[in-house]
């Protein structure tokens, strides 16, 4: 079993003395599905962005137990944002960002309802759901280990939000992916997690005064 | 209010007034493709709508659904590139293009989705006011901007930040009393909960409640079915650019036997607390479709007559309307 540890993190951003974080511990196992819900504000994408590795300068320990991490081109711990329309280089067609992660099977393709002919497309050329369901697939590269969903289905409708967390489920289990769902929608989260933690809970050493 | 409405013969039965009625309203975008090669887009169809006072009506569709343009075309900004037809009456006068700049920002106002609207340099105050040469005017402006302020929780030195001053709750609040500064009739709130917490999303939703009670019409447009059952008196369904169905917010509760189209229930059976149940498929561009029902290639129920026209949208009864083949009544 792999498992993603962090370690009394603390972040504060730059020549600011607010500490948004601070004494934060919080683990995944690559078999787990684990709830993060916290108010807006919180600094739940900030934690995030240090679990995905994307904000270096924080207090603290990120380890990954028991991973070979000789691969360093390619992040084991994968970030799925909320707004995937800014996450697709505009100059590239859908088949060039999907290629540059890994080379997807048309069987992948079927599963998460993707129209060949999407391929070809810019990505001004679809909608937020269909947008959506790339960079789920351009994050499932094989060698992933995590998932950090951060809000990844607020932005769509109830039908196709069911339709991408059960995929998204069935294949985090074949694959053994540890994946973290990010949301405040308590309902979804209740749903599909094996066990939910909330931020202020992890995070008490911060009171809130927004 | 529609909710409230007494049918018995012995009480005065008070009607609300009808404050907007659009029907057969289409909007289509011409495009430039492969040189000039002009094609035509057509995003919305067939739409038909009525907005009464004092009531909330929710359009509820996925992003991309065209839903936005509907805003846009009651307030005369579609872009050049776009033709609109069909009909829209105001309070009983025809809503042209000349009506819709009398009104907007007035009679007519509109939520904008983001607080990114809010021009960064600019006091607060200023915007809320908008621009006004007459000082008298102006002095009086200001004062009702001071009684809205508190309606919105908003303490008075707000007038003189700057937007970035502001959290994002209280910029959403100036959005909301720029709207109600000329005391508009009508509101259409422009997807004004996206990805907000639950208590934000409850202060929000409750602000669309107070404007309903003093009387006033408001067009919610949202993706959130959550939010508009907690808030709405009717919600329409938009479905590729179709109103597939238009039915009372009561409905959407138990295990949604009283609602009517095939893709309603789907959506609400797909909400976590109603069993997150899998509806494969996806929404067709509306380009996509010819000539059979928009819902054809997902519906279980579909008959011969579904695959080759597109149905209706016909009232089963007061107000609930259905674009079914197959669906045809209560």
């Amino acid at each position: 079993m792999v498992e993603l540890k962090a370690n009394k993190i603390g972040f504060r951003y730059g020549g600011t003395k607010k500490w948004i974080l601070k004494n934060l511990s919080i683990s995944l196992k690559d078999n787990q599905v684990k709830g993060l819900i916290g108010e807006s504000g919180g600094g739940k994408s900030t934690l995030c962005k240090i679990l995905a590795g994307y904000e270096g300068n924080f207090e603290g320990e990120l380890k990954i137990d028991k991973l070979n991490t000789n691969d360093s081109k390619f992040n084991q711990v994968q970030l799925i944002f909320q707004h995937p329309e800014r996450t697709m280089n505009p100059k590239w067609k859908m088949k060039q960002s999907l290629d540059e992660s890994w080379e997807v099977s048309d069987d992948i393709l079927e599963k998460f309802g993707i129209k060949k002919s999407w391929l070809n497309r810019w990505p001004n050329e679809l909608s937020g759901g269909e947008l959506q369901r790339f960079s789920i697939i351009r994050a499932l590269n094989p060698k992933t280990k995590f998932l950090i969903a951060d809000e990844i289905t607020t932005m769509l409708d109830a039908v196709t939000q069911v339709q991408i967390w059960k995929l998204l489920l069935s294949m985090a289990k074949e694959r053994k992916i540890g994946i973290l769902v990010v949301s405040h929608d308590k309902e979804l989260v209740n749903e599909i997690c094996d066990e939910v933690v909330y931020l202020d809970d992890i995070n008490h050493d911060i009171k809130y005064n927004l | 209010m529609s909710k409230n409405r007494n049918n018995s013969d012995d009480d005065i039965i008070e009607v609300p007034k009808t404050l907007l009625n659009v029907s057969n309203i289409s909007i289509s975008f011409f495009q430039y493709t492969q040189g000039l090669r002009k094609t035509v887009l057509n995003v919305v169809e067939d739409l038909d709508l009525d907005v009464h006072e004092g009531e909330i009506v929710a359009i509820l569709g996925s992003s991309g659904s065209g839903k936005s343009l509907l805003a846009h075309a009651i307030l005369g900004i579609l872009p050049g590139n776009s033709l609109l037809k069909g009909e829209m009456i105001y309070d009983g006068k025809i809503l042209d293009q000349k009506l819709k700049e009398e009104l907007r920002g007035d009679e007519i106002s509109l939520i904008p989705q983001s607080v990114d609207s809010l021009d960064p340099l600019m006091k607060v105050g200023g915007q809320v006011i908008g621009d006004i040469e007459d000082e008298k005017e102006r002095e009086e402006k200001r004062k009702e901007m001071i009684k809205i302020f508190k309606n919105y929780d908003l303490r008075e030195d707000v007038i003189d930040l700057y937007p970035f001053q502001l959290s994002g709750g209280m910029a959403r609040r100036v959005l909301f009393s720029t709207s109600m500064i000329n005391d508009p009739k009508l509101i259409i709130a422009d997807e004004p909960t996206p990805g907000l917490d639950e208590k934000s999303l409850e202060e929000t939703l409750n602000y669309l409640k107070i404007m309903a009670n003093e009387g006033k019409g408001v067009i919610l447009i949202t993706h959130d079915i959550q939010a508009a059952v907690k808030v709405s008196d009717k919600i329409a369904i938009f479905y590729s650019g179709y109103v597939i169905e238009i039915n009372e917010t009561k409905n959407f509760s138990g295990n949604g036997d009283k609602l009517l189209h095939p893709y309603t229930r789907a959506l609400y059976k797909a909400l976590p607390q109603n069993g997150f149940q899998l509806f494969e498929g996806t929404q067709p561009m509306n380009i996509d479709i010819q000539d059979k029902c928009i819902y054809y290639d997902r519906c279980s129920q579909s008959v011969e007559k579904c695959g080759h026209s597109n149905p209706d949208l016909v009232e089963v009864d007061d107000g609930i309307k259905i674009r079914c083949h197959v669906v045809r009544k209560i």
